[in-house]
C-alpha cells in the first residue's frame, strides 16, 4: 500500500519556523521555510540537516511551496536555499513573492545591523534566492513535473496568503498555512472545494478558541483605543508590518473618519509605505468591499494615519501608534513600549498571538516587572489589553474547512501541543477520521487506499449500455461480463472475444445439458408443442421459437424431445444451454421438472 | 423621505385631453399571409447545405408569424426536419415549433402528436431535449388538456433513462410542469406497481433521479419536484430524508435547490416527528430542517449561504430553542439533547468549553467532558446567524438581517437577543447594510427597548456621513423606547450635535425629537431644568430663539410636557413667550399645552383648544355653511354676489390655514370660488352693452380672466387628490364656460371669417367631448349652461358662428352659480425645494453639455405615485454662464 509520509522540522506541536516534509508518491515536497521568533540560536531555523547530513537539498526536494509572507512562514528561506544550499523550484502566490523580499530584508538588517550578528545571510542571498520562486495565481494548477500538480486556494489570514492542494496520481495533500474563514476588513474568507484530500495538514493556533462575532471584538477595539486617547494617553499597538496592520489601519482611519478625532495616528515607517503600495496594487487579493470602490478610492490611501518619526514618541499629548515587531521582542515597538511603560494612561494593544519567550507574552500573562538587557528591570504601569485579531481560524472556523474539503484524514500543526490534542478529540468524533499530531522531527504515516485507473474498451461499454434495461438505474449496481488484462503496468477490461484474439487463445464453448423425463401421453411433437406453448405463457418477455427440425429454442437454450424407450408416456426432455444463459437454464429446468400444465 | 424627483402636475397643465377615435386597421396582415409559409418553404429548399439553411432559420427566427398563418409554416417545418439530416438544423428547427407554438391564437393541439413521432426517430440527444423542450411548452400551452398531458407525461417517463443529461433534464421539468396534480393520491400506498398502471406516480419517478450521477439533472428533479409543489400537489415526506442528503451534495446548485426543497418540507410537514441519526431521540421536523438550513449559512458557496439566510427568515414555526442558537456560537454543543436531557447539556454549558479570545490565556481547554456528551458540528443552528452577519459577501449578510427582522418580529424575546447583533451591524462597512439593519431595527422597535451601550452605538452612527443613514436613523430614534433619562440626554446630545455638524438635517432631528419626547415624558421631566438651564435663584440669560439647537430642545421639552402636566411649572418666563412662539411658527412640532395660571398663553391656549378634538367638526361645518351661503347666488347678476363671494373666499383661506386637516377642501373651495368670481367680473352688464371699440380696455381684462380661469381649473383637476369625478365634472363646467367666454370675445375681436369657424368647431367638440366623459354626472347639472347648450345643441350645430356667438352669450349670462359638493378628502399635493436655496452665493459650475449632478432635496405632500410622476424644471437664468 502506498503510503504518505509528513514530518515538521518545525511548527510540530509548536508555533514558529513552520516547515514541514511531505513524501507523496515518491516526491519530497517542503512547505513552509520559517524562522522562530522566540529563539536567537541555532534553534531559530528548522534543522535542515534532517533530510541530509552534508551536501545540497536539491536532490532531495522536488518543490517548496510557500504559503505566506510571515517570517514564520518564509524567514529561513535564503539560509536554506543560498547557505544549505536548494535549487530546485520554490512556489509562492504573487503578492507573497511581492512583500517577502522586504520582510527578509528588514529582518536581516534587525538581526545583522542591530545585533549585529555574523555568519547571517546576505541582502545577496535574498535576491539570489528569490530569482528561484515561481510565482503561483489562485487556482491555477501548476504542474511541477509530469507527476507532481499544485493548486492554489484563498485563505485570508493576510494578503497573499494561499492553501495549497499537492496532488501525485491520485495521492492528495492540502496544507492550509495559515487561514482565516472570518473575513475581515480588508480580506476574504478562506475558501477549498470539497477536493477529497489523502491529509489535511492544519494550522491549529487557536484549537480551544471559539471567538465572539468580529463585530464585537472591533468595537471593543475601537472603544479602547478612543477612550485611552479621549484621556489623553497615548496607544501603542504592536504589529507585524503587514496583514492585520492593513486591517487595522483601515479600521482606525474609517472610525476617525466617521468620529472626526484630530488625535494623529503614526505608522512606525519603513517597510509600511513600500508594503502600502502593494497592498494597493494586488486589489484583487482583497475583500468585497475594496474590489468594489478602489475605483472611487482605494482604502489604501490613508488620510488619517501618517508615518512615525522616533523622535515623535516624546511628543505631549494623545496619539496612536502602530508600530513593527508585533510579539514586543525587538525593534521599534519595544523601543516605544520601553518608553510609555511608566505611565498608566498609556496603553498596550495586543493585537495578536504572542510567542512564548517575547515580551508580548510576558505582560499579557500579568508580569508586571521585566528584565531587560543588562540587568535593568522595567517596571509595567500602562495598560495592557489583548484582543484577538489574529487572523487565524478558530475551532468552529477549522472544523468548518474539514467539511469544506472532506478529507481522509488530518494532520494538525502550528499550534500548542495541548490545545491540539483537545481539537484531535473532536475532529476524530465529528468526522470519525483519523487526526495526527506529529511532533517537530516525528513522522506521521498514512496509508493510502488508492483508486487504480483501468482502461475500458467503448465497444465493451457500448455492448453492456444496450444490453442492459433502463439505464442508470441508480439504485443498483450492475454487473458487467469483461476481461482484465494486466499488460505492462497498464490495465484494461476488454470484451472476452477481444482478450482471446489479443492474447491468441482459442474460445471453448462450454455447454450444459439435462434430461428432464415427464409423463405425458401425447406424441412427441404435440408434447413439443404443449411444451412450446406452457413457456409461452409463462416466459412473456423472451423469445420463444418453435423450429421445424423438433426443437423449441428459449433465447439460446435448445429444447427437444424424445420419447424413452421402454413406456411411450415417458418422455425425455433434453435441455442445453452455454453456460452464459446458465441462469435461464436452471429456471427452465426446474420449470419442466414440475411437467406441464393438464 | 425627501427624494430627488421631478414634479410632473405642472406639465399636465398644458396636456389636452384627446381620446384617439379611430384605431389602425389591421388589413395589412392578410396580405403577408400567403407569402410567410412560402417564402420559408422556397428558402429551405434553396439552401444548398445545412449551414445556409440554419442562416434562413435563424433570420426566420427573428420575424414574429402571425396565428393564421402558424400552422402552415408548423407543416413546412417539420417536412424539412423530416428530410434534414443535419443535428444543428434539426435542433433549431425544434426549437422553432416551440416559439411558434406561443403565438397568441394559435391551438398548438395539432402539433403534439407530430413532435411525439419525431421524437421516436430521433438519434441525437441534443435535438431530443430540444423537443422535449417544444413539447414542454406546447404541454403549458394547453392548460385544459388533460389527455394531452396524461401523453406527454409517458414519453417524459420513457425517455427519463436516456444518457444524456439534458434529456433527462428536460424530461424531469416536463414532468414537474405538466405531471398530474389531480392524479389520486391515495395511490402512494401502491408504491411503483401503480406506475405500470396508467396513471404514473409522478413524484416517486423524480425522487428517483435525487440520487442521478449528474449534478444537472439532480437539480432538475429537486426544482421538478417544487414545480409540483408549487402546482399545488402534495408532497410526500418520504423525501425529507433525500433532500437532507442533497444539502451536502458537491454541487452549489443542487444544494441551493435541496435548501428550498427541504423548506418546502418543513413547512407542509411542521410538526412531524423526525428521528435524529445516531441517537434514539426525536424532534420535530421544522426543527430538524431549521437546523440543517442554518448549518447551509457556513456552505462553501455564497450563493447558498444566501439560499439558506433568506429562507430561515419564513421558518416562523421552529421552536424558541433552535432559535435563540442561531445566535449563540459558544453553545456548542448539540442542543438537540438538551431538549431531552436538560441536566446534563446544563452542565456542559455552564463548563464554557471554549474561550471567546477577548481575554489573554482563558483558553486553557478545562476538563474533558465525557466525548459523546459534545457533538460539535453537527449542531446546526448554532451560530448561524452569527456566521451570516459576519459574512464575507454582503449579499449574505443583508440576507440575514432580512431574515432576522422576519423572526424577531414574531418572536419578542429574540428580538430582544438579536438587539446586540443588529446594532453591530450598524458599524459593517457596506452602507446598504448598514441602513437595511437600521430599517430592520426600526420595524421590531416595538419588541424592545435600548439599552444605554446599545443606544451609545446606535447614535455614533449619528456622525455617518450619508444623509440616508442619518435619517433612517431619526426615523428609528422617534420609534425607540429607551430606558433611563441618561439614554435621553445622550440622544439629545448627539441629535443636537448631529444638527451642528449637519444643518440640513434640521427638520428631521426636530421630528424626531417631538416623538422623543412625546414617548418619554417620565424620563425628559428631570432633565428639564438643566436642558432649559433654569437656575433656582439666578436668571439665566434668554436663549437665542432662532438657534436650531435650542429649538431642537424646545421641542423635546414641549412634547414631553403636553401628557405631564406637572412639567410646565418648571418653565421660566421666557419659555412660555418662546412657547407661544414655536406655538405658531412650528405647529406641527409643538403641540398645544394646558398652561394653568398663564394669562398671556391662556388666550392663546384657548383659541388652541377651539381648535382641539371637537374643532374639526365645526370648521368643517362652516366650511358647509359658507358653500351654502355662496350657493344661494342664483344668477351671477344678483347684486352684492361679488362681495359675498370675496368675503367667502377669504373666510376659506384663513380656515384652510388655521385648520390644517380641512387646507386641501378649503382652499379648493377658494379657488372654485374664484374662478366663479372671475367670470362674474368678466360678464358683467357694461361691458357687454358697449360698442366693441369703445370697450378694448374691459376686453383685454376679461380675456386675462378667461386666461386665469383656465389656469385655476387645471390646478383644481390636477394639483388636489381625492376628487370624485362630480367634483370633475364641475371644475370641467368651470373650464367650459371660460372658453365660451374666450369664444365669445374673440368673436367680438372680430377676427377672420376661418379663424372663427374653427375656433367654434372647437368648442362644439369640446361640448361633445364634455358629454360624453361626465354622462353619469349630467343629471347632477341642472340648469346649467351646459344644460342648457345641450338642450340647443341640434340647432348649434347647424347655426352659423355669429349666431351661435350669440347664443353662447345669452346663456352664459343666464345660467346659474353651479353648486359645489365636497368630497370626503381633498389633499392638495405640494414640494416645497429645501435644498438648494436660491440665493446661493457659490453657484454651481458646469461644463455645457456634460451632465452634472445636483443634489434636490424636497418635501412632497399628498401625491402619488412620486417615483414616476414628479419632475422637476431647472430654469436656467439668462446672466447665468453657459
Amino acid at each position: 500500500m502506498p503510503e504518505i509520509k509528513v514530518t515538521p522540522l518545525g511548527a510540530g506541536q509548536d508555533v514558529g519556523r513552520s516547515c514541514i516534509l511531505v513524501s507523496i508518491g515518491g516526491k519530497n515536497i517542503m512547505l513552509d521555510c520559517g524562522m522562530h521568533m522566540g529563539y536567537n540560536d541555532d534553534r531559530r531555523f528548522p534543522d535542515f540537516s534532517y533530510i541530509t547530513q552534508n551536501g545540497r537539498l536539491t536532490d532531495f526536494l522536488d518543490c517548496v511551496i510557500i504559503s505566506h509572507f510571515h517570517l514564520d512562514h518564509c524567514g529561513a528561506l535564503p539560509y536554506m536555499s543560498e547557505m544549505v544550499g536548494y535549487d530546485g523550484p520554490i512556489y509562492m502566490t504573487h503578492p507573497t513573492k511581492a512583500i517577502c523580499p522586504i520582510l527578509l530584508e528588514d529582518f536581516r538588517k534587525i538581526t545583522v545591523d542591530k545585533k549585529g550578528e555574523t555568519n547571517f545571510f546576505t541582502s545577496q542571498m535574498i535576491k539570489d534566492c528569490m530569482k528561484k520562486v515561481i510565482p503561483l495565481n489562485l487556482h491555477q494548477t501548476v504542474q511541477v513535473d509530469d507527476e507532481l500538480e499544485i493548486k492554489a486556494y484563498y485563505a485570508g489570514h493576510v494578503l497573499g496568503a494561499a492553501m495549497v492542494h499537492i496532488k501525485v496520481g491520485s495521492e492528495s495533500v492540502v496544507y492550509t498555512g495559515d487561514y482565516n474563514l472570518t473575513p475581515d476588513r480588508h480580506l476574504g474568507a478562506a475558501w477549498i472545494d470539497k477536493c477529497r484530500p489523502d491529509i489535511l495538514i492544519s494550522e491549529s493556533t487557536y484549537a480551544t478558541t471559539i471567538r465572539d462575532s468580529k463585530r464585537c471584538r472591533e468595537r471593543d477595539f475601537l472603544k479602547k483605543v478612543h477612550e485611552s486617547v479621549e484621556r489623553g494617553g497615548k496607544v501603542l499597538i504592536p504589529v507585524f508590518a503587514l496583514g492585520r496592520a492593513q486591517e487595522l489601519c483601515i479600521l482606525l482611519e474609517t472610525f476617525w473618519e466617521r468620529m472626526n478625532l484630530k488625535a494623529p495616528i503614526y505608522f512606525s515607517t519603513g517597510l509600511t509605505e513600500k508594503a502600502n503600495h502593494y497592498y494597493k496594487l494586488f486589489i484583487t487579493w482583497t475583500n468585497q468591499k475594496i474590489r468594489k470602490t478602489f475605483v472611487q478610492r482605494n482604502m489604501f490611501e490613508f488620510k488619517h494615519i501618517k508615518a512615525f518619526d522616533r523622535s515623535y514618541a516624546d511628543n505631549p499629548g494623545p496619539m496612536v501608534v502602530f508600530a513593527t515587531p508585533g510579539m514586543l521582542h525587538a525593534g521599534q515597538s519595544l523601543q516605544i513600549f520601553k518608553k510609555w511603560a511608566g505611565n498608566e494612561k498609556n496603553m498596550v494593544i495586543m493585537p495578536g498571538y504572542c510567542v512564548q519567550g517575547t515580551i508580548g507574552h510576558k505582560i499579557l500573562n500579568g508580569q508586571r516587572k521585566l528584565e531587560m538587557e543588562g540587568r535593568a528591570t522595567l517596571d509595567v504601569k500602562l495598560q495592557v489589553e489583548y484582543m484577538s485579531f489574529s487572523a487565524h481560524a478558530d475551532a468552529k472556523g477549522i472544523m468548518q474547512l474539514v467539511r469544506m474539503a472532506e478529507p481522509r484524514s488530518m494532520l494538525l500543526v502550528h499550534g500548542e501541543a495541548a490545545k491540539m490534542e483537545f481539537l484531535k478529540g473532536k475532529i476524530e468524533q465529528e468526522f470519525s477520521i483519523d487526526c495526527y499530531m506529529p511532533a517537530n522531527g516525528e513522522t506521521a504515516t498514512v496509508t493510502t487506499n488508492p483508486s487504480v485507473p483501468v482502461d475500458i474498451s467503448l465497444n465493451l461499454l457500448k455492448r453492456e449500455m444496450a444490453l442492459g434495461g433502463p439505464l442508470p438505474d441508480p439504485k443498483k449496481p450492475r454487473a458487467m461480463h469483461g476481461t482484465l488484462i494486466m499488460k505492462e503496468n497498464s490495465m484494461k477490461l476488454v470484451s472476452s472475444e477481444q482478450a482471446l484474439k489479443e492474447l491468441g487463445l482459442n474460445e471453448h464453448q462450454l455447454r450444459f445439458t439435462c434430461r428432464v423425463q415427464l409423463q405425458d401421453p401425447h406424441s412427441d411433437s404435440d408434447t413439443l408443442h404443449r411444451i412450446y406453448s406452457h413457456l409461452k405463457s409463462v416466459l412473456k418477455d423472451y423469445t420463444i421459437q418453435h423450429l421445424p427440425d423438433g426443437t423449441v429454442m428459449v433465447e439460446s437454450i435448445v429444447i427437444k424431445v424424445s420419447s424413452s424407450a421402454e413406456d411411450a408416456n415417458t418422455k425425455v426432455l433434453l435441455l442445453s444451454w452455454s453456460y452464459q444463459d446458465e441462469d435461464l437454464g436452471s429456471y427452465l429446468s426446474s420449470l419442466l421438472k414440475k411437467g406441464l400444465p393438464t | 423621505m425627501a427624494a430627488h424627483l421631478k414634479k410632473r402636475v405642472y406639465e399636465e397643465f398644458t396636456r389636452v385631453v384627446q381620446i384617439p377615435h379611430e384605431e389602425a386597421p389591421a388589413k395589412k396582415l392578410r396580405l403577408s399571409k400567403p407569402s410567410k409559409s412560402a417564402a420559408l418553404h422556397i428558402d429551405l429548399c434553396k439552401a444548398a447545405n445545412s449551414t445556409d439553411a440554419l442562416q434562413y432559420l435563424l433570420q426566420f427566427a427573428r420575424k414574429p408569424v402571425e396565428a393564421e398563418s402558424v400552422e402552415g409554416v408548423i407543416r413546412i417545418l417539420l417536412e424539412h426536419y423530416y428530410k434534414e439530416t443535419d443535428n444543428s438544423v434539426r435542433l433549431k428547427i425544434a426549437s422553432l415549433l416551440g416559439l411558434l407554438s406561443k403565438t397568441k391564437g394559435f391551438n398548438p393541439d395539432c402539433v403534439v402528436d407530430d413532435v411525439i413521432n419525431t421524437l421516436g426517430n430521433e438519434k441525437s440527444h441534443q435535438v431530443l431535449a430540444q423537443l422535449l423542450d417544444t413539447l414542454l411548452v406546447i404541454g403549458t400551452q394547453l392548460p385544459e388538456g388533460a389527455a394531452v398531458r396524461r401523453r406527454l407525461v409517458e414519453v417524459a417517463c420513457k425517455l427519463l433513462s436516456d444518457t444524456y443529461f439534458g434529456v433527462r433534464n428536460k424530461c424531469l421539468q416536463l414532468l414537474g410542469c405538466l405531471g398530474m396534480v389531480d392524479a389520486p393520491l391515495g395511490k402512494d400506498g401502491e408504491g411503483p406497481s401503480s406506475s405500470i398502471g396508467g396513471v404514473r406516480d409522478v413524484p416517486n419517478i423524480i425522487s428517483n433521479y435525487f440520487t442521478d450521477q449528474e449534478p444537472r439533472v439532480r437539480t432538475a428533479a429537486l426544482k421538478a419536484m417544487l414545480q409540483l409543489h408549487e402546482r399545488g400537489m402534495k408532497i410526500h415526506q418520504i423525501i425529507y430524508e433525500q433532500a437532507c442528503r442533497l444539502l451536502s451534495d458537491d454541487y452549489e446548485q443542487v444544494r441551493s435547490a435541496a435548501v428550498q426543497m427541504v423548506w418546502v418540507l418543513s413547512q407542509l410537514y411542521p410538526e412531524s416527528i423526525v428521528p435524529i441519526p445516531s441517537s434514539n431521540e426525536e424532534i420535530r421536523l421544522v426543527d430538524d430542517a431549521f437546523g440543517k438550513i442554518s448549518h447551509m449559512i457556513s456552505d462553501g458557496s455564497w450563493m447558498v449561504r444566501v439560499q439558506a439566510a433568506k429562507t430561515l427568515g419564513s421558518m416562523l414555526q421552529v421552536s424558541p430553542h433552535f432559535l435563540e442558537q442561531t445566535l449563540d456560537k459558544k453553545l456548542m454543543s448539540d442542543l438537540r439533547r438538551k431538549r431531552t436531557a436538560h441536566e446534563r447539556a446544563k452542565e456542559l454549558f455552564a463548563s464554557g468549553e471554549f474561550s471567546s479570545g477577548r481575554k489573554w490565556a482563558d483558553d486553557a481547554p478545562k476538563e474533558r467532558l465525557n466525548s459523546n456528551t459534545v457533538n460539535l458540528i453537527a449542531s446546526g443552528a448554532c451560530g448561524a446567524f452569527v456566521h451570516g452577519l459576519e459574512d464575507e459577501m454582503f449579499e449574505v449578510r443583508i440576507a440575514a438581517v432580512e431574515a432576522l427582522c422576519q423572526l424577531a418580529r414574531s418572536s419578542p424575546s429574540f428580538a430582544e437577543k438579536c438587539l446586540d447583533f443588529l446594532v453591530d451591524m450598524f458599524n459593517d462597512e457596506i452602507e446598504e447594510v448598514r441602513l437595511q439593519s437600521i430599517h430592520v431595527l426600526r420595524e421590531i422597535s416595538t419588541h424592545i427597548t435600548l439599552r444605554e451601550d446599545q443606544l451609545d452605538t446606535v447614535l455614533a452612527v449619528l456622525e455617518d456621513s450619508s444623509r440616508d443613514i442619518r435619517e433612517a436613523l431619526h426615523e428609528l430614534l422617534c420609534y425607540t423606547n429607551v430606558s433611563t433619562k441618561e439614554c435621553i440626554q445622550l440622544a439629545l446630545l448627539d441629535l443636537l450635535k448631529n444638527l451642528n455638524k449637519y444643518p440640513t438635517d434640521r427638520n428631521s432631528v426636530w421630528k424626531c425629537l417631538k416623538f422623543l419626547g412625546s414617548r418619554h415624558p417620565t424620563l425628559v421631566l428631570p432633565l428639564v431644568p438643566e436642558l432649559l438651564s433654569t437656575h433656582p435663584y439666578f436668571d439665566t440669560p434668554e436663549p437665542d430663539m432662532d438657534d436650531p439647537a435650542y429649538i431642537a430642545v424646545l421641542v423635546l421639552v414641549f412634547n414631553a410636557a403636553k401628557s405631564c402636566p406637572t412639567m410646565p411649572a418648571l418653565f421660566s418666563d421666557h419659555t412660555f413667550r418662546h412657547y407661544a412662539y414655536l406655538r405658531d411658527s412650528l405647529s406641527h412640532l409643538v403641540p398645544p399645552l394646558r398652561l394653568l395660571g398663564r394669562k398671556q398663553v391662556y388666550s392663546l391656549d384657548s383659541l388652541d383648544s377651539g381648535c382641539g378634538s371637537g374643532s374639526v367638526e365645526s370648521a368643517k361645518l362652516f366650511l358647509q355653511q359658507s358653500l351654502n351661503r355662496v350657493s344661494t347666488i342664483q344668477n351671477l347678476e344678483t347684486p352684492g354676489a361679488p362681495d359675498l363671494l370675496n368675503f367667502t373666499i377669504r373666510d376659506l383661506q384663513r380656515l384652510g390655514e388655521l385648520q390644517t386637516e380641512l387646507a386641501g377642501a378649503a382652499d379648493f373651495c377658494a379657488t372654485y370660488l374664484r374662478c366663479q368670481l372671475l367670470l362674474m367680473k368678466a360678464l358683467q352688464d357694461k361691458l357687454w352693452n358697449m360698442a366693441v371699440p369703445l370697450c378694448l380696455k374691459q376686453n383685454v381684462t376679461a380675456t386675462a380672466a378667461a386666461q386665469q380661469i383656465l389656469e385655476e381649473t387645471y390646478k383644481l383637476e390636477f394639483l388636489y387628490s381625492g376628487l370624485e369625478s362630480r367634483q370633475v365634472a364641475t371644475v370641467h363646467h368651470v373650464r367650459l364656460q371660460a372658453k365660451a367666454l374666450q369664444l365669445v370675445l374673440t368673436a367680438r375681436s372680430r377676427p377672420g371669417m376661418d379663424l372663427l369657424i374653427s375656433s367654434c368647431e372647437k368648442f362644439l367638440q369640446e361640448i361633445e367631448c364634455f358629454q360624453r366623459m361626465f354622462l353619469t354626472q349630467l343629471p347632477h347639472l341642472q340648469d346649467s349652461f351646459v344644460d342648457k347648450l345641450l338642450e340647443l345643441m341640434p340647432r348649434l350645430s347647424s347655426c352659423k358662428p355669429v349666431e351661435l356667438v350669440k347664443i353662447l352669450q345669452t346663456t352664459l349670462r343666464q345660467s346659474g352659480l353651479l353648486q359645489l359638493r365636497l368630497p370626503e378628502q381633498i389633499h392638495r399635493a405640494t414640494a416645497t425645494i429645501i435644498e438648494p436655496t436660491g440665493e446661493s452665493d457659490n453657484p454651481l459650475r458646469f461644463t455645457s453639455g456634460l451632465v452634472v449632478a445636483l443634489d434636490i432635496d424636497a418635501t412632497l405632500e399628498h401625491v402619488q405615485d412620486p417615483q414616476d410622476k414628479v419632475k422637476v424644471q431647472r430654469v436656467l437664468k439668462a446672466s447665468a454662464k453657459m
